[in-house]
């Protein structure tokens, strides 16, 4: 297998004070110049196998979105480089750049604003099709919306409906459509599902699946739900605050979790029977923001092991064994 | 093409849309009122009983008649005439030709404008952005009359000249809200998957922008007809509007007024009236229009 994607050190700021007025502040009797910058990704790396399904997992804010959006496109990265199929995305030219659009293709979270409320739903499928000209006439391009549309499990006499005439589920097959449409082989999926119903979930879930085996595509699939990724990935990493904590193979990662946080999160999802997150005990601290990020380890706030080294110094990932990596100074001591 | 505006046709009516405005009273009213008006500003002149522009169809003898169940009045006339012995229906209906031309094509060259730089304000950002609405902010602490007399003395009576005034008065409201509107709907995820295809910024302005901040468009656009029929009318009653020979509706009040304290109230009245009539039927539609399409604009 070779490496279809591959993420080296990328890191994602954002200035939040754009002009020069609002960098200053009013401090201690003096006017200071200071800029506040969100530091959304902080230097990740990893990489996806061709035909493999990577999952990207954290909780709300820890810059799971911000990673699949600048590796699509669109964010431009602050620092770091993004290799598609070998090739780094940053020193390609227009036209290179122009057809990685057809090679790597996004499903989006929330169906209800990814499709336009103004076009019918054969003019969403039809317009990358006809835009990168992968159809000789608009009558070919028709053909392919309707067998595209007929493989998600969307009726094609449906195909002159607007969009508000689907439920959610149904929407999100169109949005999965339209991303098939340019015959992609690496397809960013962010949350694709955590905005539909559990019974739907599980279906929108399976079609990937299937896809992914038909047309013999690689999946980045962010999510926060760890049964999903369970579900579909074969390898994931976790997120903390903009940077990954831990990654390792599905079963690495859901039978021996490595670092605290991974457990933090293992332990927080709701289970049928016992007590899930009773047993856990969390120190009751603040959590650091992206705009102040501390110095050592982010979630030595939250953690139980948590020691005065863990507070002045970063924690490196290291191997905790074969293709499996934490980034925790206790890895291998507890 | 045929085919694509038949599906909206058939979109529209069966929307909810359609079915409030058939129970809507007030906006039928409004609508009934609106085609009355334009039937007779397209299709008044094969009924009215002389051409007012045509001077050897005046007769200095019917001059200052009062309007019908009057003494002295003639039934042909039935709103009385003027000092010239012109009939007021006939120069009402075609005064209403030039108030609503320039109404409207005077919403239409100002909302192109404003869409435009309205759009890339929003959607570009940036310093484009600052300067833009700086500069709409710089006009609005000017009263907009007050700067449409400005440009009108400076540049003369003319229709031509109305209507450049009226749209450098009025982009200002179209560039802030479809500004505004651009901003939410830019960062809709449709936006971005349309920027995953490829496509250029051109076409998302056009296919993916546009059509979603339409219904504010329209909305605003409907509100302003009135305000630009009278501020044309205001414009023309000052003597700063069009020229004396294609009167609009203010014109035609303001040659009345000269005489209305001398009892020959019906000159200016009856033009008064009318304009009346229009702003209001186009302000109730508006009102409709923008509870139904957008309710964020109150």
């Amino acid at each position: 297998m070779s490496e279809i994607l591959r993420v080296e050190n990328l890191t994602q700021q954002f200035r939040l004070d754009k002009s020069l007025l609002d960098k200053l502040h009013w401090e201690k009797g003096r006017i200071t110049l200071r800029e506040r910058v969100v530091k959304a990704v902080n230097g990740i790396s990893f990489h996806v196998e061709r035909g493999e399904a990577f999952g990207l997992v954290g909780e709300s804010g820890c810059g799971k979105s911000t990673t699949a959006r600048t590796i699509i496109g669109l964010n431009r990265p602050t620092s770091g480089d993004i290799l598609f199929d070998g090739k780094s995305t940053a020193a390609m030219d227009k036209g290179e750049r122009f057809a990685l659009h057809k090679q790597m293709q996004m499903i989006f979270q929330d169906p209800y604003a990814s499709l336009n409320p103004r076009m019918t739903v054969m003019d969403i499928v039809t317009e990358p099709i006809l835009f990168h000209k992968l159809a000789g006439s608009r009558q070919e391009a028709e053909q392919r919306a309707y067998a595209l549309l007929e493989r998600v499990g969307i009726r094609p006499e449906l195909a002159s409906r607007f969009p508000h005439q689907f439920s959610g589920g149904q929407r999100q097959r169109i949005g999965i459509a339209r991303a098939l449409a340019v015959n992609p082989q690496f397809i960013v999926a962010d949350e694709p599902v955590s905005a539909l119903d559990v019974s739907i979930q599980a279906q929108i879930l399976n079609l990937l699946m299937d896809l992914k085996e038909e047309r013999s595509l690689s999946y980045l699939f962010i999510a926060h739900d760890l049964s999903v990724v369970r579900h579909l990935c074969s390898r994931l990493a976790v997120m903390y605050l903009g940077r990954i904590v831990e990654m390792g193979s599905r079963e690495q990662i859901f039978e021996h979790p490595s670092h605290p946080y991974t457990q933090l999160l293992l332990a927080a999802a709701p289970k049928l029977t016992g007590s899930s997150i009773a047993g856990y005990e969390i120190p009751e601290k603040e959590m650091p923001t992206v705009l102040d990020l501390p110095k050592g380890c982010a979630f030595c706030n939250r953690c139980r092991y948590a020691s005065p080294q863990c507070e002045t110094e970063l924690p490196a990932l290291r191997e905790v064994e074969l293709g499996h990596v934490s980034a925790c100074h206790l890895c291998g001591k507890k | 093409m045929a085919n694509s505006l038949k599906k909206q046709w058939d979109s529209l009516k069966g929307s909810q849309f359609y079915a409030h405005y058939r129970r809507s009273p007030v906006a039928l009213l409004s609508s009934a009122l609106l085609l009355i008006i334009l039937f007779l500003a397209v299709f008044g002149p094969l009924f009215t009983p002389q051409n007012p522009f045509d001077l050897s169809s005046l007769d200095l003898s019917n001059a200052y008649l009062p309007p019908y169940p009057r003494e002295g009045s003639d039934p042909a006339f039935f709103m009385g005439t003027d000092q010239q012995g012109r009939d007021i229906f006939s120069a009402i209906v075609y005064g209403s030709r030039t108030s609503l031309y320039i109404g409207v094509v005077g919403v239409l060259l100002c909302s192109a404008l404003g869409i435009f730089l309205g759009v890339l304000a929003g959607y570009y950002g940036g310093w484009l952005d600052s300067l833009i609405m700086r500069l709409a902010d710089i006009q609005l602490s000017f009263p907009s009359i007050l700067i449409a007399m400005f440009l009108m003395s400076a540049l003369g009576r003319g229709v031509g000249n109305v209507l450049i005034a009226l749209m450098l008065v009025g982009w200002v409201k179209f560039a802030r809200t479809v500004r505004g509107e651009t901003l939410s709907v830019r960062k809709m995820e449709y936006v971005d998957a349309a920027r995953v295809i490829g496509l250029p910024s051109h076409r998302i302005i056009l296919r993916y922008i546009l059509p979603n901040v339409m219904t504010s468009i329209i909305v605003l656009a409907t509100m302003q007809v009135g305000t630009f029929i009278l501020i044309e009318a205001t414009l023309s009653f000052l003597g700063l509007g069009v020229p004396v020979t294609e009167p609009s509706l203010g014109m035609l009040c303001s040659d009345g007024f000269k005489v209305m304290f001398g009892g020959l109230w019906w000159v200016s009245v009856f033009p008064g009236l009318y304009i009346v009539v229009i702003v209001f039927a186009i302000n109730l539609l508006g009102d409709f229009l923008r509870d139904e399409l957008n309710p964020k604009l109150k």
